[in-house]
């Protein structure tokens, strides 16, 4: 095996291992939440980070794979069954995504992703409403299929490898540069031949794709939702943009460490202080938009390339710096 | 002319009155934001909040030192004042002018800053719905108007009533000060052209300071006027951003004179929704009003965005 | 048959009738210069060539097929590259990835868009400045940048919309240089140019357009000579003289 081979499967040794070498079920519970949160901070990252397309409402993508899930329960009474709901709650997120896109692309800058909010929101009162339907506010119940962690483990690890290897083979590709190039400039990038409409689509039906499996996933994880819990804005939609941003837009890697973060802070405020959780990630997202806004990854990156402009004569454009 | 008939007109004014009543206070709410998207194009996203810690200053005032809620208003403006000018000086104007990959930092920022002020209400003041039992609301205002044989029965609620009067003050107040005073005319010169502005000797930063505190005072106020109609809790802030939101784009982006109009807009269609289409959907009208007009009338009802 | 063929194409903006009833063709390998004042349309020609504007009436024709109403990328995809007047690169990428996301339209695949970016960056001269952020360009570079982009999709014809403006003596020299290069590569070429010099040396024929209607064509002395091309560029009383 070469070295680079070797490399590159490491993490997927790793995560094959976890489940055997830790026994604690607690913990195991924090690492499948971390795996899931680094799931959904890449699903937004594409769209956001990767295609400058912030959007304020991605419950709606999470709540909507979560529901399908949960009415796949109850229509058949089997939560094996429930677990369908990885593939059909992805694929509704994705139908989703065609409607939001078509109402919302037509806006510009925050104007989208809060339109995208509007519409999370009308989900969630539509959810509370349709008792018939989704049982309102009462939600769903029911009793997951596995009883052993390790199951859920194996199951979001493998969701997060798809998801990686999705994310790298689309950044590489046509789609990411297309992605980037829209993100940079629409306008010039309509001009170059590309068309932008097509492509932001693309990124929002990949990304709600993968957001409404990790809904699907939270509900056949933890076997009950409700519209506030899975169509929730601070909970959802707004920490999916702290993860993505915490950890660096338009990285791979930073949704790793955001996620990771997210998850040793939530239960470090939940375990030591108990309560207030929200108002350091608050805090925390006012530290890092004024001070890091590239994010921990990005602010890495940022000194490294730093550096080797400084140490590497001959790259840098003689004369003047026009203005970025 | 039948009692039916009778009762419906009794029913339609009730409604369409209560809708303008409470639309003239969300005006007030609707003018804070927009004169700051205006003047900054900074979209705030703690409006709610900035409101919700009104209502507490109000509430505290009541329970602790026994302040009528309308008197408190002589606190809340000044002191919502100072807190929107204190967060624009030290945290919005630094991330107004820097460069990074994602370009909507400042309403992340204000993002961060609303989760703050809710979360540290909710830790302070747990979530428990507090009320202010002022004296006077439940006071109703009763008006019949004999109509062809009939008599309809309208009734009002005080504090409503006295909101409404409040929030016309309010907004006259704010128009004379943009109209007639030296600072109006600079926060309306920053607000056509930042870079004009500066280069005829307006000190604009101070502008932005100046501005964020007024729409601060000015939604600070229409939360003390709702605290004697409504409950208290610290998460009541959204869905009021949300419909300062709204009703910010239903007049035009930017367009302080159309946020009034929006204002009344969100208030009567609430209303009328509520009453004769459901209850449960009543906060998804507005949304729903939102979505169809930044498609279909992207400058507004009125056709006039600034921004 | 004739590469580019426009015939009756006509374009109005409300009241204005920028475009009127424009009919020229472009034979391979020509290089045919578009002359005329400010405002007289030519870029409008352009924009209808590469699909950014549909026209009115009439038709225009590449290779024998009509692709008057083809939107910008599928015109791109036939083989029709343009460069704009107002540059705008991507500014945080570097030039390379400028590039590649241009090549894009030629291809589907990473490795080829590369290798086609790199292609032109070579051949426009532009490697030492591979990796430099587009943003920290010079004017003159960002022109030439423009050039590489278009290159890179290794189009049949080239619209070269002023990429000379704002260059001193010496940068359009080089740039000239290198439309010389492309031209005998075997790529057709329709420019407009302001600097007369240039366009006359340069072209094999011109055409020359005034309120949106052709007013003279041929070779760079005829046109030079015509009484109207004269009074619309200096005004009625040379016309005489």
């Amino acid at each position: 095996m070469t070295r680079a081979r070797l490399i590159a499967a490491a993490p997927l040794l790793v995560l094959l291992a976890v489940p055997l070498a830790v026994s604690s079920s607690y913990l195991l519970h924090l690492l499948i939440l971390v795996l899931l949160w680094i799931v959904l901070g890449q699903a937004w990252n594409l769209i956001g980070g990767y295609t400058g397309q912030i959007s304020y409402g991605h419950a709606a993508f999470f709540g909507v794979g979560a529901y399908t899930t949960a009415l796949i329960y109850q229509a058949t009474g089997s939560a094996a069954m429930a677990w369908w709901g990885l593939l059909a709650g992805g694929i509704t997120a994705a139908l989703l995504a065609i409607v939001i896109g078509w109402i919302c692309f037509r806006l510009r800058g925050p104007y989208f992703g809060l339109s995208v909010l509007a519409l999370a929101e009308v989900l969630r009162l539509v959810a509370t409403n349709w008792k018939d339907l989704t049982n309102g506010a009462e939600g769903i119940l029911f009793i997951p299929a596995f009883t052993s962690k390790a199951a859920y483990f194996y199951i979001i690890a493998a969701i997060l490898l798809a998801t990686v290897a999705t994310m790298r083979a689309v950044v590489g590709s046509r789609l990411g540069y297309y992605f980037l190039a829209i993100r940079e400039d629409q306008d010039a990038a309509e001009s170059l031949g590309i068309d932008t409409t097509k492509y932001k689509m693309i990124s929002l039906m990949i990304s709600a794709f993968l957001t409404g499996v990790g809904g699907a996933f939270y509900t056949n994880y933890f076997g009950y939702i409700d519209p506030g819990i899975v169509f929730n804005l601070q909970n959802i939609s707004i920490l999916m943009i702290l993860i993505a941003i915490l950890g660096g837009v338009a990285t791979i890697w930073g949704p790793v460490v955001g996620a990771t973060l997210y998850i040793l802070i939530a239960e470090g405020f939940r375990v030591f202080i108990g309560a207030g959780h929200l108002v350091f990630f608050g805090a925390l997202i006012i530290v890092i938009v004024i001070f890091f806004p590239n994010g921990i990854v990005g602010a890495i990156n940022d000194r490294r390339a730093a550096r080797a402009r400084s140490s590497a004569p001959g790259t840098g454009t003689p004369g003047t710096e026009a203005a970025a | 002319m039948s009692p039916e008939l009778a009762g419906q007109i009794e029913l339609l004014l009730q409604v369409v009155i209560a809708g303008i009543l409470i639309g003239g206070l969300y005006s007030v709410i609707g003018l804070g934001m927009s004169l700051i998207m205006g003047v900054m194009r900074i979209i705030n996203l703690a409006h709610g909040e900035l409101m919700m810690v009104a209502m507490y200053i109000t509430y505290f005032a009541f329970t602790m030192y026994a302040v009528d809620p309308y008197v408190s208003l002589l606190v809340v403006l000044p002191a919502m004042f100072a807190l929107g000018a204190l967060l624009q000086r030290f945290l919005i104007n630094r991330v107004m002018y820097t460069d990074s990959i994602l370009p909507q930092n400042q309403v992340l920022l204000t993002v961060g800053i609303g989760m703050v002020l809710s979360n540290l209400a909710l830790v302070a003041f747990s979530a428990n719905y507090r009320s202010v039992p002022v004296s006077y609301a439940g006071a109703t205002l009763y008006w019949d108007i004999a109509l062809g044989g009939q008599t309809i029965a309208l009734s009002f609620n005080v504090p409503l009533l006295v909101a409404f009067g409040i929030a016309v003050v309010l907004t006259a107040g704010l128009f004379l000060l943009l109209m007639r005073t030296d600072v109006g005319r600079m926060i309306r010169a920053t607000a056509q052209d930042r870079d004009a502005a500066t280069l005829m000797g307006v000190n604009t930063k101070r502008v932005t300071v100046i501005t964020f505190g007024l729409g601060s005072a000015l939604v600070g106020a229409a939360g003390t006027l709702l605290v004697p109609i409504y409950y208290l809790f610290p998460t009541i802030g959204a869905p009021f951003t949300a419909k300062a939101f709204i009703i910010t784009v239903l007049g035009g982006l930017g367009n302080t004179a159309g946020a009034i109009l929006g204002g009344l807009v969100l208030g009567l269609a609430e209303s009328l929704g509520s009453a004769y289409i459901s209850l449960g959907y009543k906060d998804a009208f507005g949304f729903v009003m939102f979505v169809l007009v930044l498609i279909f009338l992207p400058k507004g009802l009125l056709g006039k965005s600034k921004v | 048959m004739s590469l580019l063929e426009l015939s009756g194409t006509s374009r109005r903006f409300g009241g204005l009738l920028a475009v009127n009833g424009m009919s020229f063709s472009v034979a391979k390998g020509e290089i045919v210069g578009l002359i005329g004042p400010n405002g007289s349309g030519k870029t409008t020609i352009f924009n209808l060539i590469n699909g950014y504007l549909a026209p009115d009436g009439g038709h225009i024709r590449f290779n024998g097929e009509r692709i008057s109403g083809l939107k910008p990328h599928h015109v791109c995809r036939r083989g029709i590259a343009r460069t704009f007047q107002v540059v705008r690169p991507l500014a945080r990428m570097t030039v390379l990835d400028n590039v590649i996301v241009s090549a894009f339209g030629r291809t589907a695949r990473t490795a080829e868009a590369r290798a086609l970016a790199l292609e032109a960056i070579e051949f426009t001269g532009m490697t030492p400045w591979l990796g430099v952020p587009a943003g920290r360009l010079p004017l003159g570079m960002r022109k030439r940048l423009e050039l590489a982009r278009a290159m890179a999709t290794k189009p049949e014809l080239l619209l070269l919309d002023e990429n000379c403006a704002g260059l001193n003596p010496s940068e359009v020299e080089q740039t000239m240089a290198i439309v010389r290069k492309v031209s005998e590569s075997g790529v057709t070429i329709v420019i407009i140019e302001h600097n007369m010099r240039v366009i006359m040396s340069i072209s094999d024929r011109i055409v020359a357009i005034n309120y949106g209607t052709k007013i003279a064509e041929g070779d760079a002395q005829t046109v030079a000579n015509h009484p109207q091309v004269i009074e619309a560029y200096l005004g009625a009383q040379h016309a005489q003289g």
